[in-house]
């Protein structure tokens, strides 16, 4: 018998805190499996968020540090200067990247800094009990928009990929999402192409996931899978924002 | 062979960090520290090592957290307000132990306050400026020649307790110009392994670098981890200096730019026949408790001198534990105390015995 399906080397053995239906297991894995694929597990650091996936080092069975609440790409510049030759990526939310860390993440990208990061949108603040973020979507219900997001009093949905395409320093961004087979496989894809083009040292690249988040949606993990088919994915459509390498 | 220069302090510091081998700076315009982001931006590139201004405080700080977990000696400089910023990060850099040099070139407060010495931020470098139960080494320097000296052996203190210090110094001492000098070729020194260092887990297990513990009891055990180790450089890195305190009838109590002035009051008293001596606290973290106790007991009263409204003297009271014998005079909002306004004081406190 050929053993068909295994855990990836660079994942370790445990069960995530992850809620039922939550992304971000799904997620760290296709990070594993690139990791794997390149090789690169003994030369990989990645910088963990403030959020759910606070945790990562729990899971991924390479070097990772946390950073402070935003900060990840700041600490992910002096990481990857001082070792310019390391697979450096980021792992961060849309609150720890979209809100409290807009600053460090435009900056990073706008000087070029040779690292990678992975976006995760699931429009809430799922750590501290789905309170709304940047991202979530008009008529959204969370903790904190009790009568859902309004424009004229909460704003809209913030695009970060397309605010930092027009940086010079940034090389790659997609959207991608993982609410079906194909998606998974897609969001695997512009992954690795991310981490192969630090390698390359293209500069600054960027991928973000759309992810579901069941417990805060208020939805079973197939109807939040069918929500970002839905309703999702309109306001954040999938593909390659900016392809310059 | 020594080399000399005529340097201001702020350079002096710079330099000091480049000698003691520091690879990483991360600094953002703020007055009075601006000759040293730009002294640091022409010898980082000099010497081929990472100099980023960055985009904030904020950034500035959790670079030199990374550039640090990566093993790297690493620096950000900064004054009052911008210093305040950076406490979130010196509070990361204490929780997950990782050594960094922060210097606080300090201004008038609070607020924007203004941009002329001050030591408005004794109680913010020395109490735990940032959140939860930390230390940091504190050294204050008073002279150009010990904004090098101090900030190159800061690099070495960081390393051997793996953990932040802090050069805190005013905007006097930033901006003056005094003769600097050093051993030709001066070598980093200190230099110690870094097997806790994010380098990639090449023959070895993963590691991780991070303040958060949520284990049931686990969180404690660091605290009381870090306690020991806070105990530690309290024993071992007491640092003053004594100028006549033995036999004195009153010793004043000062640190940086005030304790150049009180050393000469100390030789202007004398002449009037007045035995007064000088205690300057080189080290304000760990401070000099067991040597002003020890004073204390021959019955010396005491002056603490500073440019602020008071925050000092709480620790020259805790170690004396006879608040009639301590008085403090200070000047706040970028002002500095005179000779002859510290020498009134001291003429004062004489009377009323």
């Amino acid at each position: 018998m050929t053993k068909k399906f295994t855990k990836p080397r660079s994942m370790k053995d445990a069960a995530t805190h992850y809620c039922p239906g939550c992304g971000h297991g799904l997620i760290h894995r296709l990070i594993c499996e690139v990791i794997d694929e390149m090789d690169a597990r003994e030369n990989a650091i990645a910088i963990a968020p403030v959020g759910c996936a606070v945790l990562a080092y729990d899971y991924w069975d390479f070097d990772t540090m946390e950073a402070p609440h935003g900060r990840t790409p700041a600490v992910a510049t002096g990481v990857k200067r001082i070792l310019p030759d390391r697979l450096v990526f980021t792992y961060q939310g849309d609150g720890d990247l979209a809100a409290i860390g807009t600053a460090e993440i435009i900056h990073a990208g706008n000087r070029g800094e040779n690292i990678s990061v992975v976006f995760v949108n699931n429009g809430v603040y799922g750590m501290t009990g789905g309170q709304m973020a940047p991202t979530t979507l008009l008529g959204q219900r969370t903790a904190t928009s009790q009568f859902t997001r309004r424009a004229d009093k909460e704003g809209f949905p913030l695009k970060i990929l397309e605010m930092m395409a027009v940086l010079p320093g940034v090389t790659y961004l997609e959207r991608t999402s993982v609410h079906s087979p194909g998606d998974v496989m897609n969001t695997k894809k512009a992954i690795k192409k991310a981490f192969h083009l630090q390698l390359e040292k293209k500069g600054f690249t960027m991928v973000e996931v759309i992810s579901p988040c069941p417990t805060y949606w208020g939805l079973t993990p197939i109807e939040a899978m069918e929500r970002i088919k839905k309703e999702v994915v309109k306001e954040y459509p999938l593909g390659v924002v900016k392809d310059g390498g | 062979m020594k080399e000399k220069y005529l340097s201001t302090g702020n350079e002096a510091c710079g330099e000091g960090a480049i000698r003691a081998g520091c690879r990483f700076y991360g600094g953002y315009p703020i007055t009075p520290q601006n000759e040293l982001i730009a002294y640091m931006s022409r010898r980082m590139d000099e010497e081929n090592r990472i100099f980023i201004q960055s985009e904030s405080e904020l950034a500035a700080i959790n670079m030199v957290l990374g550039a640090s977990a990566a093993g790297a000696r690493a620096m950000t400089t900064s004054s009052s307000p911008g210093i305040s910023l950076k406490q979130e990060g010196i509070s990361y850099l204490a929780g997950c132990e990782l050594p960094a040099v922060i210097v606080n070139v300090m201004r008038g407060g609070p607020g924007l306050g203004n941009i002329a010495p001050a030591q408005g931020d004794y109680f913010q470098a020395t109490k735990g400026g940032g959140h939860g139960d930390y230390r940091m080494l504190v050294l204050a320097p008073a002279s150009v020649q010990e904004m090098f000296d101090f900030t190159y052996e800061a690099f070495a203190l960081a390393d051997r307790y793996r953990n932040p210090v802090m050069v805190l110094t005013d905007g006097m001492l930033g901006q003056m110009m005094e003769p600097l000098e050093f051993d030709k070729g001066i070598k980093p020194s200190g230099i110690v392994d870094k097997p806790w260092a994010m380098t990639g887990a090449k023959g070895r297990k993963a590691g991780s670098v991070k303040s958060l513990f949520l284990g049931e009891g686990v969180l404690e055990r660091h605290n009381k981890k870090l306690q020991e180790k806070y105990q530690r450089m309290s024993d071992k890195e007491v640092k003053f200096e004594a100028y006549k305190t033995e036999g004195a009838e009153i010793i004043l109590i000062a640190y940086g730019t005030v304790s150049r002035i009180t050393r000469a009051c100390v030789d202007t008293l004398a002449e009037e026949g007045v035995k007064a001596g000088l205690l300057r606290p080189v080290t304000l973290w760990p401070f000099p408790c067991a040597e002003i106790s020890r004073l204390a007991k021959k019955g010396t009263k005491f002056l603490v001198v500073e440019m602020n409204a008071g925050q000092m003297v709480e620790d020259v009271r805790l170690a004396v534990q006879d608040d009639k014998r301590v008085s403090f005079y200070g000047r706040m909002g970028g002002e500095i105390p005179s000779e002859e306004e510290i020498v009134g004081e001291v003429r004062k406190i004489r009377k009323g015995k």
